[in-house]
């Protein structure tokens, strides 16, 4: 059986543009929103002195990855900030220094067992690299009685056009990367380890495939390059010979583990040095800007520091979006920073079009491109009377959004953003 | 920092170059080679008589609009589709003003009184037909010999059953409408749909290979019986109208084998030598229905007793 999905330009310009660091910047503003799940609290006043490293915020919730200062200096405040997506959070501002001095405190955990390493994943503040940002001890926090994971998949599917970021930590980290998977693969024992890489990465594939040759457990799986590979269930799909991760269910109700190259990379080296998630590599592209290129960056490090550094022409830049054409949300404030989950920013000269809107022909392109088998154009039927039960009955709830059905929609109806709304009225009373 | 105008807008941030007046102008292009060789066979009339319905369509469209005080759509080609398909299903010699009544029945009744594209319940083109048979059942079946020898009445293959040879039947040297006759120029318009993804092959195949089953499961003659009529003309460019069809390919495939298995009742036991247009109208009818019981199900769904199941 083949899922559905749809061949998109992929635009990968910086796939040959290694790594550049950003120097220090001058200072950081840490959101204590960084990924789905509760915010955390700032644990340090203004005024408090920081290192790299140093933990700043935190909270007891389940669902919350700790934050942690990415440069060292002074908090200058504890201020607000409106996150692109509506809410606001708290965010904590640092002046840096300009040394990098790292926290003495830090030094690498002791991994021994299941509940060491998630405890320790916890800690490192690690959520997923490639863009929903999932927090990683999550996929870890499984009941050992009940569940045995028999395999770890390693998403390296970047199925998104223009971002290169995971591309780049296969290529440059490939020791990080097998590292993290052999680490994952022993400490909780499982049998097979899966990195799927799609194909308009050849370069990857075989640089892989040469890597792990010998090893024993490890398999490259080569993807289709096929809009949206990349998504937890197509690949564990895909990577287990047909497993179906079912409605309300993770990843490890059916013995698999789902982890982005990048995370697993990270993973990989705090395990080394005990250092947390600080700093990441991010894609920066676009027409608007000169120089495209991949950044590692302190997370927190303003949009503008990292457009500046890629030689973007801020006067004409029309729309800018973090993360990937298809699921990637628009910026309105190039002043916002980094977080731990943007692998890109777009920066481009053309605005945002308003596609002209004409009547549903019926064509069934929707139905057909929705990787996980759903009906758009009657989702949209049923939004648009408010059928709370047809929406029900027609599962609107495991839309993950992807954009699939509005980007083949020959009406350009906003199929995509229907189906959030839709989502968000289905389960409201 | 300076204010910056930044647009926003939802995901995705790309979109695919194909719209819905594009997916017309292939439907277009695609009858081009029917009615290159019905012009060849039956003479330049027929030109005439498409593009008179063509444009009439999207003038009856333009006129119901403004009326109804709705903006103007025939900027998306569906009128002009609808009023060559329309001519297709005419005879040569059909005066002029009785091929007006037929897209205006189209156009005004069918399509845009149900609230114009998208809303239609039936092919407008078919009902168009079938209203200018009951209407003008003469005129309507009033059939020439093609290569221009005109106005010496003929029969249509279905009526003769068996007179024509199957390359004639299969090239278009044969009596009937305008655009049904070349089974050859079918294909190809066909084929060019299928390849610029406009349509999938799952109701014409289950169409015409139903047609095939049943008339030699009857002892017709199954290769005459596809080679006929409008059978062609039908499983391509009506049997494949979005509007009107069922969404998904298990749907399609209903629809096709519907209609093949309505065809075959009404040609070898009816009163009527042709039943596809009757076929695809009842099929239309009952599109919704068949939506509703060939609904994909979701990719992890979990539905009925598998929910009780997972709530334990």
């Amino acid at each position: 059986m083949r899922l559905s999905g749809i061949r998109l330009s992929h635009f990968k310009n910086t796939e040959n543009c290694e790594t550049v660091g950003l120097d220090c910047p001058e200072r950081v503003i840490m959101s204590m929103s960084q990924h789905i799940g509760a915010p955390a609290e700032p644990l340090v006043r203004a005024g408090d002195e920081v290192k790299v490293g140093t933990k700043i915020g935190d909270a007891d919730t389940r669902m919350t990855c700790p934050i942690h200062a990415s440069v060292s200096g002074k908090v200058e405040k504890i201020g607000e900030m409106l996150l692109p997506n509506g809410k606001t959070c708290k965010t904590v501002e640092i002046l840096s220094d300009g040394l990098m001095t790292p926290d003495p405190d830090i030094a690498p955990p002791v991994i021994t067992d299941k509940a060491s390493l998630a405890a320790a994943v916890k800690e490192s503040g690690c959520c997923g690299m490639g863009g929903a940002g999932f927090p990683t001890h999550i996929k870890l926090d499984y009941d050992e009685q009940k569940t045995r994971i028999d395999t770890l998949v390693i998403n390296a599917a970047e199925c998104e056009p223009y971002i290169t970021s995971d591309y780049r930590e296969l290529m440059e980290n490939t020791d990080r990367v097998i590292g993290g998977m052999k680490l994952v693969k022993e400490v909780l024992g499982i049998e097979r380890a899966v990195i799927g890489i799609e194909e308009n990465k050849p370069k990857a594939i075989k640089l892989f495939r040469e890597r792990l040759a010998d090893e024993k457990g490890f398999e490259v799986l080569k993807l289709r390059s096929s809009y949206p590979q990349g998504a937890e269930k197509v690949i564990a799909f895909y990577a287990t010979g047909g497993r179906i991760i079912g409605e309300g269910e993770l990843a490890y109700d059916k013995g698999v583990i789902v982890l982005n190259a990048s995370t697993t990379g990270f993973l990989y080296d705090y395990s080394q040095t005990g250092m947390p998630f600080v700093s990441r590599r991010v894609t920066v592209d676009g027409d608007a800007v000169g120089k495209p290129g991949n950044l590692r960056a302190p997370i927190g490090t303003p949009i503008t520091d990292l457009l500046a550094a890629c030689d973007t022409d801020m006067e004409n830049v029309k729309r800018l979006i973090a993360g990937g054409p298809m699921m990637g949300i628009s910026l309105y404030d190039p002043g916002l920073p980094l977080l731990k989950t943007n692998n890109a920013f777009l920066a481009f000269k053309t605005p945002a079009k308003k596609e002209v809107q004409t009547a549903c022909i019926k064509c069934g392109r929707c139905i057909a491109a929705c990787p996980l088998g759903l009906m758009p154009a009657e989702f949209e039927r049923a939004y648009d009377r408010r059928d709370r039960e047809a929406l029900n009955r027609l599962k609107i709830n495991l839309c993950m959004n992807c954009g699939s059905c509005s980007y083949v929609c020959p009406a350009k109806r906003p199929l995509a953003e229907k189906n959030q709304l839709a989502k968000g009225f289905a389960i409201s009373r | 920092m300076d204010p910056k105008e930044f647009t926003v807008d939802p995901s995705p941030h790309l979109r695919d170059s194909c719209t819905t007046s594009r997916i017309m102008l292939h439907v277009i292009i695609a009858t081009v080679p029917a009615m290159v060789t019905s012009a060849i066979f039956f003479g330049w009339r027929v030109l005439t008589l498409i593009a008179f319905c063509a444009l009439s369509a999207m003038l009856w469209e333009r006129l119901i609009r403004f009326v109804m005080k709705r903006p103007d759509t025939t900027d998306d080609l569906s009128a002009m589709v609808t009023g060559i398909l329309l001519a297709f299903n005419l005879p040569v010699t059909l005066p002029i003003w009785m091929a007006a009544i037929g897209t205006f029945t189209a156009i005004v009744v069918v399509k845009q009184l149900f609230g114009g594209l998208g809303q239609n319940f039936a092919n407008p083109a078919i009902v168009g037909r079938i209203v200018l048979m009951l209407s003008f059942t003469g005129y309507m079946t009033h059939w020439v010999l093609p290569e221009g020898v005109d106005a010496v009445s003929t029969a249509t293959p279905l009526v003769t059953e068996e007179s024509y040879s199957y390359i004639d039947l299969f090239l278009g040297r044969c009596g009937g409408c305008i655009g049904e006759t070349s089974k050859l120029a079918l294909l190809i318009g066909g084929a060019y749909l299928v390849i610029t993804r406009v349509i999938t092959l799952h109701a014409p195949l289950a169409f015409i290979g139903t047609v095939y089953l049943f008339s030699a499961a009857v002892g017709k003659d199954p290769i005459y019986q596809i080679l006929s009529g409008g059978l062609m003309l039908g499983a391509i460019f009506m049997a494949t109208d979005y509007v009107t069809t069922p969404v998904t390919k298990k749907g399609r495939v209903v629809f096709g084998i519907g209609c093949g298995i309505v065809t075959c009742v009404i040609r070898f036991w009816c009163n009527a030598p042709e039943g596809v247009s009757y076929s695809i109208l009842l099929m239309n009818i009952v599109t919704p229905y068949i939506d509703m019981f060939t609904g994909k199900k979701a990719f992890g769904g979990k539905y009925g007793r598998d929910k009780k199941e997972a709530g334990k």
